[in-house]
């Protein structure tokens, strides 16, 4: 029937869910069988190269109220089914946290952001993905829902050492991504280097901060993306700035802690010692930014 | 392999049929339906020769199944033309020459599309953005980005038509 160099995908049982406790205990039925097809940007080409082939698809889309940008008692609580564009679209998200404005802006393009969704860009552990190492700066918290209920995980505990690959059980839902709202002398801000739209990056950096009433740092961020494994996380990098100013000869020393935390390969996007460059800069660059935007400077 | 039956609106008329799980909306549309208009280029969710409308969000229908549209209502460039007269985006294609092979033009007039119907007067960066999800290999872009600032006049002229009338605005 269809042209034989079109790329199919290999045949599953479709189930749509209409709830969470619907998914969870669809979920909970076929465990490591079941794929939950969420926005369907890096799934569906994933099953086309047959490079996934899950017996069952577990569409969530048409459960309602999972899709929710809300802003309360100092944090932001993102429904995992909002897609992309709605943050494009947000001026909380614009205003309020110009990092995710930042993230959403270059998470593939246009077209692909209309379905592409927050919950799926964490949860498919992509090391290339723009939303992991943005979390990661901004130490979010990951609600999962499982047959036992909820519970909460720190970002940092969500991503393991291995690509693709979460701390979720094989019956949890990702429902919620929890962002601390900004506090006074905080900014953040996410820089990537791409071929060209719609490409993975070849280096990201995403930094927050926040300065205390004295000008010193008192958390700093750093997250990586696609320079390793998996979403990287540049711990030494972020104990360096704290408890000082953030002058350029911190930033620079931060910068040089974050390259040395990537563990980037040589592919098409560049050899392994021009991304751990790259890194560098990009952090230089984030951190500026960050700063700006922590003193009202943009 | 699990089989559905679907009711879909396409450009105002309705479509069922049963599909497998795993047809993608793209296949049904074109090789089911024999609306043959979209486009299918890189099969890889990359070029957005297959854009085509789903609630009114450009959607790559190579990159969703078919069974995801069911209930839903979807525009295809098929839609653009109206009782035999084209579409302002047609027209300016026309016009500025914004196609050579026109492998990429259906998804272009339905970016083209969706961003006028959300920002009716777009600057050259604002069109530019609008299309970075569709490839294409022929142009350079400069005379798509010129069809659809010549769309835009249009449809404003149109639009400004019942206001001078004495009709009102909003």
């Amino acid at each position: 029937m269809y042209g034989g160099d079109t790329l199919i995908p290999g045949s599953f049982d479709y189930l749509a869910a209409h709830s969470i406790n619907e998914a969870v205990a669809l979920l909970d039925q076929h465990g490591e069988d079941a794929k939950v097809l969420a926005g369907g940007q890096s799934l569906i080409p994933l099953l086309r190269f047959r490079l996934a082939s899950p017996a069952i698809l577990i569409d969530i889309n048409r459960i309602d109220g999972l899709d929710y940008l809300r802003e309360m008692n100092g944090t932001l609580h993102i429904g995992a089914l909002t897609r992309e564009s709605e943050l494009d679209n947000s001026s909380l998200i614009r205003e309020r946290y110009p990092i995710l404005f930042d993230t959403s802006a270059v998470v593939a393009d246009p077209v692909v952001r209309n379905w592409a969704t927050v919950g799926g860009n964490i949860a498919h552990a992509d090391p290339a993905n723009d939303h992991p190492a943005t979390m990661l700066a901004l130490g979010a918290r990951i609600v999962a829902v499982g047959p036992a209920g909820e519970r909460v995980i720190p970002i940092e505990e969500f991503f393991t050492d291995l690509p693709f690959e979460t701390t979720l059980h094989p019956n949890e839902l990702l429902t919620e991504i929890r962002v601390p709202a900004p506090v006074q002398g905080s900014g953040g801000a996410y820089v990537k280097l791409e071929r060209k739209v719609g490409d993975y990056a070849i280096a990201g950096v995403a930094a927050y901060i926040t300065l205390d009433t004295n000008g010193n740092v008192s958390y700093a961020g750093i997250g990586l993306t696609n320079v390793g494994q998996a979403p990287i996380k540049a711990r030494n990098a972020e104990q360096a700035l704290l408890g000082k100013p953030l002058n350029d000869a911190g930033i620079h020393q931060a910068a040089d802690l974050a390259a040395a935390a990537s563990q980037p390969i040589s592919d098409t996007r560049g050899p392994a010692e021009y991304k751990r460059d790259m890194v560098r800069t990009l952090t230089v660059r984030a951190l500026r930014k960050a700063l700006a935007r922590a003193t009202g400077g943009e | 392999m699990s089989t559905h039956h679907i009711s879909v609106t396409i450009n105002g008329t309705s479509y069922e049929g049963d599909v497998d799980s795993r047809t993608l909306l793209v296949h049904w549309i074109r090789d089911t339906l024999r609306l043959t208009g979209t486009h299918i280029g890189c099969d890889t969710t990359s070029c957005g020769a297959c854009t085509i409308l789903v609630d009114g969000k450009t959607t790559k229908s190579c990159t969703m199944f078919a069974v995801q549209a069911d209930g839903r209502q979807l525009m295809t460039v098929e839609g653009l033309e109206q009782n035999g007269k084209l579409h302002p985006l047609q027209e300016g294609f026309h016009e500025e020459h914004a196609l050579q092979c026109g492998y990429c033009t259906p998804g272009m007039m339905m970016s083209g599309l969706a961003l006028l119907q959300h920002n009716p007067s777009p600057t050259e960066h604002e069109i530019r953005v609008g299309i970075s999800g569709n490839l294409c290999r022929c142009t350079g872009y400069v005379n798509i980005v010129k069809a659809i600032q010549y769309a835009a006049e249009k449809m404003q002229a149109a639009e400004e038509v019942p206001v001078s009338a004495g009709q009102g605005g909003e």
